[in-house]
């Protein structure tokens, strides 16, 4: 055991710490003396009893019915703000900042926000889904917190002025007596350096939109300053004492296990200190990277051959028959095939997705320090709490032993190699009792690191009747999976826990699926034209009585996980092609025929509002002066309510075709976006451009493929990602803003939307209609070849 | 070697790469890895005026040379056109790119102030952003190169 002082003295504050120290004026030795203001032994909670006894706290971390848990006032007057949702990039603190300075009534820069450090801060499970701003902005967790702390300074200021709380004002970080300007009282007077010691007020009231001077208006990133300059650390750039360098080994082919490895081929080799195996994990340990990264090459390993993989060229067959399947019913109103066989027009397709990649621009990294049954871990994980609990499983350590703090990483976009190189960081560290950091490369990030975006077989059917309208619509999807994020007992679910010998998430089989019990279209596997009845009342978005969805989930040779807009954008790329096709049949205008089709006042609104602003034509697709030959232009919309109710959005696409290359020129993007009250336009509008140019590279050129016993799409060359340098469309972006609506996500809308508008603009601008992703030239050449 | 205008003498493997030197024994966070392959622009220094990828550079090739990173063309206080138009225009997400595109872009604007956008295209097609924030790094890029030559 260490005594208390040097085990203080070798804590390690994170960066956001010890920024938060700094600016209440307190330096980190002070701190650990013991001697700073109470708000710091209360607001670094966990670090000061780390300090006294190491990583006292529970399992769930600070409690988050107490509002000490959120948010603390130091004397000066500043405001630290503790959150489990975390910055990956896409902007959630600044409104996370935002959102607390607004309800606290202080200014933005005298927030501090201090996020996702499992000795710290709440738990708020994974930072993912667009989940973090319903999370914190509707009325729970840290807007409510935000909020009960106003009103308790009221209440303070009420008994030291002897004046009711109705006659008090908060502004700037000050309550004052309406009217007597003498009668005034800090924030830092009035708690500063003390607990607040109250539960959070879940009806403590919100500041109305209409009251709002911080939300609502664009605000400056804080991290920009520091990432223009190089000062920003990444969990790249985390450097420890005495800190080692790992590299990992990673199998040569799918399902490929060790036979045995040769340490003898690294004898000798410059700064190497350890080999390290465990089950089918293997990794080197050395004192610098280069010669971690020259031994991990050189490292003789004999693995047994591969378990096969089913040929690329036939994924698609092999998708829809793959068996066992897990099968489940959305929705089924029980007479789709009646009305089917009885309508007048019955228009059938079949779209295919492949996998992609998250294909995060740096290979992950981590930092683990394991000593003894101690780990801290930097990890850029999107779940600190989950994260610990499976790396103390991986470890073999009590999962209070074990702290986790998120460092940035680059990008995330999902299930990216963040979760299975914090497990090799872990391993590896164990293995040599000090701190080491481990960087994938850019093979075993994208081979070996990171669980892939689903592939889809999905065939859709619609029957129309005399008047063209649909009267019935069938949707039917295959798609495999493996794996997961790790969640809180399944370091299996990503590669380098099931290499160490962990289970993966079992799969299930079901069939035939169970009848639906509850409407929920979390994965929009339901059309937004559906009317969405389970057991009664519709909930969908749709006018489609008539309505199937059914879905085939089968084990997936390769690990899956939940890529940007997970099963949502494939599904949409699907279900707003195929409307597209089906006007086009009915020859009429595919923007006026999907308003016909919609129930929902919120989804129509952002089709009409992404029309007016790309000044739609309206008039049935294809163009009708199409030429054989030569670059045509071209129109496409697509329309989501994504996840069914968590943001709005539509999108016009303006293309040009040259046909005889079948190179396809993006000019122009229009989106419409609702996603409830807006908190940072400018955060909102930098995510929906990149998201749809996101969704642009993965409908053009993104896929991963494979040969009969391992993956090939290994690096940049083998994996395209529309470059910096590609002729950038204009993108126009229109915001809906709904005070009166709760928050919703809002980083996951736009890419939903650009293969289908994309899609629609080329059938649009050529008649070809392409239902396979990526539209490669030479796809584009295809179904132009099959066009009468 | 000269990074920064500052001289430092490492021991090291000379066929390590630039970008370790530069990172784990200097403690620089401008220039990172990305790919390994020279694929990405993630690790982009500029040495002799020239951009160049260190992740595939071996330290001895530039021993004695003049090296700057992303440190080094401008600070939070002094910041250089090309970061102060970044922030301006908040082109960045995770910001793990910055380094490639910046640095890629001042060695191009420095040899050429008038670069056209087809110059400034050919430069970046060799650089990823795959949280896709091209449209604000376009418009910054093309904001300081106005700063510039003003």
């Amino acid at each position: 055991m260490r005594d208390r002082s040097k085990a203080a003295r070798s804590l390690v504050l994170t960066h956001d710490a010890l920024a938060a120290l700094r600016d209440a004026g307190l330096s980190r030795r002070k701190f650990l003396q013991g001697t700073g203001a109470l708000v710091v032994s209360f607001g670094m909670r966990g670090m000061w009893s780390n300090a006294a006894a190491q990583f006292e706290g529970g399992e769930v971390g600070p409690p988050h019915d107490q509002l000490d848990s959120w948010i603390a006032i130091a004397a000066d007057g500043s405001v630290t703000a503790y959150t489990g949702k975390e910055e990956l990039g896409q902007g959630i603190s600044t409104a996370q900042i935002q959102l607390v300075a607004e309800e606290l009534c202080v200014p933005f820069n005298r927030v501090k926000l201090i996020y996702c450090d499992t000795s710290m801060t709440p738990d708020q499970g994974v930072t993912s889904g667009s989940q973090s701003h319903p999370t914190n902005f509707n009325h729970a967790n840290l807007g409510q917190a935000g909020a009960t702390a106003r009103q308790a300074l009221l209440q303070l200021a009420s008994k030291r002025f002897n004046v009711p709380v109705e006659q008090l004002t908060a502004a700037d970080g000050a309550v004052s007596v309406k009217g007597d300007a003498t009668k005034k009282a800090t924030y830092g007077e009035l708690i500063g350096g003390k607990k607040f010691a109250i539960k959070l007020d879940l009806k403590a009231p919100r500041k109305p939109a209409g009251e709002w001077v911080v939300l609502g208006k664009p605000a400056q990133r804080p991290d920009l300053p520091d990432l223009v300059t190089g000062k920003f650390e990444f969990v790249h750039n985390t450097r420890l004492p005495g800190m080692l360098h790992g590299r990992v080994v990673r199998p040569p082919a799918v399902g490929a296990t060790v036979v045995h490895v040769d340490e003898s081929s690294v004898a000798g080799m410059a700064g190497v200190v350890k080999v390290v195996v465990k089950d089918n994990f293997v990794g080197v340990v050395a004192e610098k990277p280069w010669q971690a990264m020259q031994a991990a090459e050189k490292l003789a390993v004999n693995w047994t051959p591969g378990k096969g993989l089913p040929k690329h060229e036939d994924l698609y067959d092999f998708v829809r028959n793959n068996k066992p399947t897990r099968d489940t019913l959305l929705v089924n109103s029980k007479d789709v095939d009646q009305t089917l066989a009885g309508a007048a027009k019955v228009v059938k397709a079949t779209y295919h997705y492949p996998y992609q990649m998250h294909g995060s621009m740096g290979a992950s990294c981590a930092v683990a320090d394991v000593q003894g049954d101690k780990a801290t871990i930097y990890s850029p994980t999107q779940a600190v709490w989950h994260q610990r609990s499976t790396s103390a499983m991986v470890l073999g350590l009590k999962p209070e032993n074990v702290r986790v703090i998120f460092r940035r990483g680059s990008g995330c976009y999902g299930c990216n190699g963040a979760d299975a190189v914090t497990y090799d960081a872990a391993l590896l560290s164990q293995a040599v009792g000090k701190p080491v950091k481990v960087q994938l490369s850019r093979k075993d990030e994208m081979a070996w690191g990171e669980n892939y975006g689903f592939a889809f077989v999905l065939d859709e059917r619609a029957g129309l009747d005399a008047d063209g309208n649909i009267i019935a619509w069938d949707h039917e999807s295959w798609s495999p999976v493996r794996g997961n994020r790790p969640g809180m007992t399944t370091p299996g679910n990503v590669a380098s826990g099931m290499l160490a010998g962990f289970e993966t998430e079992p799969f299930i089989a079901r069939s035939p699926a169970p009848e639906p019990t509850a409407y929920n279209n979390g994965t929009n596997g339901v059309p937004s034209y559906f009317a969405g009845s389970v057991g009664g009342s519709p909930k969908g978005t749709g006018t489609i009585k008539s309505e199937r969805s059914l879905i085939h989930n089968s084990p997936s040779p390769f690990f899956t996980g939940p890529l940007r807009s997970p099963a949502r954008l494939q599904n949409t790329f699907t279900h707003e092609c195929f409307m597209d096709e089906i006007a086009a049949r009915v020859k009429v205008d595919p923007v006026a025929y999907r308003l016909k089709h919609l129930s929902n006042e919120r989804l129509s609104n952002v089709v009409k509002a992404a029309a007016k602003t790309a000044n739609w034509d309206a008039r049935p697709s294809p163009n009708p002066q199409i030429r054989p030959n030569g670059v045509e232009a071209g129109r496409g919309m697509a329309c989501v309510a994504y996840e069914g109710d968590n943001g709005y959005a539509a999108m016009v696409l303006e293309v040009e075709v040259d046909q005889d290359t079948g190179k396809i020129n993006v000019k122009r993007i229009v989106v419409s976006n609702d996603s409830g009250p807006i908190s940072n336009p400018d955060g909102l509008r930098n995510q929906i451009e990149g998201g749809a140019l996101h969704g642009l590279s993965r409908a053009l050129m993104e896929e991963v493929t494979w040969d009969e016993e391992k993956v090939t799409s290994v690096n940049w060359s083998s994996y395209h990602s529309l470059p910096l340098g590609f002729d950038v469309p204009k993108i126009e972006v229109t915001l809906l803003n709904r005070p009166d609506q709760p928050a919703t996500g809002a980083g996951e809308t736009a890419i939903t939307l650009t293969a289908a508008a994309l899609g629609n603009a080329i059938f649009d601008a050529t008649g070809a209609r392409l239902r396979r992703v990526p539209f490669t030239p030479e796809r584009v050449k295809g179904a132009l070849g099959k066009t009468g | 070697m000269k990074v920064n205008g500052q001289s430092h003498s490492v021991d090291v493997d000379p066929a390590t790469p630039l970008l370790y030197v530069l990172g784990e024994e200097l403690g620089l966070n401008g220039p990172k890895f990305g790919c390994g392959l020279s694929q990405c622009g993630a690790c982009t220094v500029i040495v002799n005026e020239r951009a160049i990828r260190s992740c595939v550079t071996p330290v001895k090739t530039v021993e004695g040379m003049e090296i700057t990173t992303l440190e080094g063309i401008g600070t939070t206080e002094k910041l250089h056109p090309l970061q102060k138009a970044f922030i301006e225009e908040q082109a960045a997400q995770c910001g793990f790119c910055l380094n490639g595109v910046i640095m890629t872009t001042k060695a191009l604007l420095d040899k050429n102030p008038k670069a056209a956008k087809e110059d400034i295209e050919q430069a970046l097609s060799g650089v990823l952003c795959r949280c896709f924030t091209h449209v604000r790094m376009m418009a910054a890029i093309e904001s300081a190169k106005q700063e510039m030559t003003r």
